[in-house]
């Protein structure tokens, strides 16, 4: 199972003035591991596929921002 | 001042909802051109898109012009509101 | 021939009266990587792309189209009826000397839009690839943005066009692929 979301851990120097961010992440979506997509997939019903924006479940990768996060209770 | 009824917006959502189906099949299509069932499924959903459209234009005004909608009298067309507007 | 059809292609909303949400998500509309810029940077290529392919750039290109109708929208109603006051303590006092309330083909710096941002070499590969790296940078503005903005309403929209931008990227990672088969042939499943 790929996960979309990948971390790093960048170099701190003691001489960087803004507050360090010891992990950063970024985004690998389900297209980068799909390859060419095989028939009959799960799919969706029309009305979760319009709300999500994809027919088929295995593309779904929403993103939330830190304010809905917090709103949410997760860590940002 | 004109406001749309909470029907429309609900008829309008399931519309979306079909041709967001038809968008995404048909992007699918345009690389998988033999999948015969999902082929089956477009041509379901566009039969369902016409009831659905029909339903909208019969209470709400044509979706589309240049005669791909009938015109009421007078011509309505250009009644507001626009998409952006609802 | 293009028809329009008078519905959005999702349910936009917006929470609240916030031109400065407006200020930079114009990025999407007039930006290098916005919808204008996709939505020609496709229907331009598909003059000179193998026929295989032509239909997914047209299908592509003209949902672009739709994408831009909704980021017009979601400015439309951020600014709409905003007074001079609200606009300039947005930050938008340049773009309201130039423009009052309508809309502009810029960036998010006010740069306007210019057809240097879409690409054409002609080589079916170097196109999709340029296609398949204008669909990664408009996910990552959606993040951005996503990011800056505490609108629950347009986020919900804002997410179904992110979505988007990582359906067309894999149709146009697959269009790459049937380029590379040897001869003109229908998959079968």
């Amino acid at each position: 199972m790929n996960t979309p979301r990948k971390t790093w851990h960048p170099y701190v120097s003691p001489f960087d003035p803004c507050k360090p961010i010891t992990v950063k992440t970024y985004s690998t979506p389900p297209n980068l591991y799909m390859g060419f997509q095989p028939p009959g997939l799960e799919q969706f019903t029309p009305m979760q596929a319009l709300r999500t924006g994809t027919l088929w479940k295995a593309f779904y990768d929403p993103w939330y921002s830190p304010y809905e996060k917090a709103r949410e209770g997760q860590q940002p | 001042m004109k406001q749309m009824p909470a029907e429309y917006y609900q008829l309008l959502e399931q519309l979306q909802a079909v041709d967001f189906v038809l968008v995404d099949l048909t992007l699918y299509l345009d690389t998988h051109n033999g999948d015969a069932e999902a082929i089956k499924q477009f041509n379901h959903y566009a039969k369902e898109r016409k009831k659905l459209r029909n339903a909208i234009e019969s209470k709400y005004g044509p979706l589309m012009q240049y005669g791909h909608s009938y015109s009421g009298q007078p011509w309505n067309w250009d009644d507001a509101p626009w998409p952006w507007q609802v | 021939m293009w028809v329009y059809e008078k519905k959005l292609q999702y349910p936009v909303r917006v929470s609240s009266c916030n031109p400065k949400l407006a200020k930079f998500l114009i990025e999407q509309y007039g930006g290098a990587d916005g919808e204008l810029a996709a939505a020609l940077r496709y229907l331009n290529q598909r003059y000179s792309i193998p026929d295989k392919v032509i239909g997914l750039l047209t299908d592509i290109g003209t949902e672009e189209f739709a994408h831009l109708e909704m980021i017009a929208t979601m400015v439309y109603k951020l600014t709409k009826d905003a007074t001079p006051d609200q606009m300039k303590a947005a930050g938008l006092d340049a773009h309201y000397a130039n423009h009052d309330n309508a809309l502009f083909y810029h960036n998010a710096g006010g740069v306007p839009w210019t057809a240097t941002y879409i690409q054409a070499k002609g080589d079916p590969i170097a196109d999709l690839y340029e296609d398949i790296a204008a669909e990664e940078k408009a996910r990552a503005t959606y993040q951005w943005i996503i990011n800056m903005s505490d609108d629950p309403d347009l986020n919900d929209g804002l997410r179904f066009l992110r979505e988007r931008e990582i359906i067309h990227s894999q149709r146009f990672r697959e269009a790459v692929e049937i380029l590379k088969e040897e001869r003109d042939k229908k998959k079968f499943f």
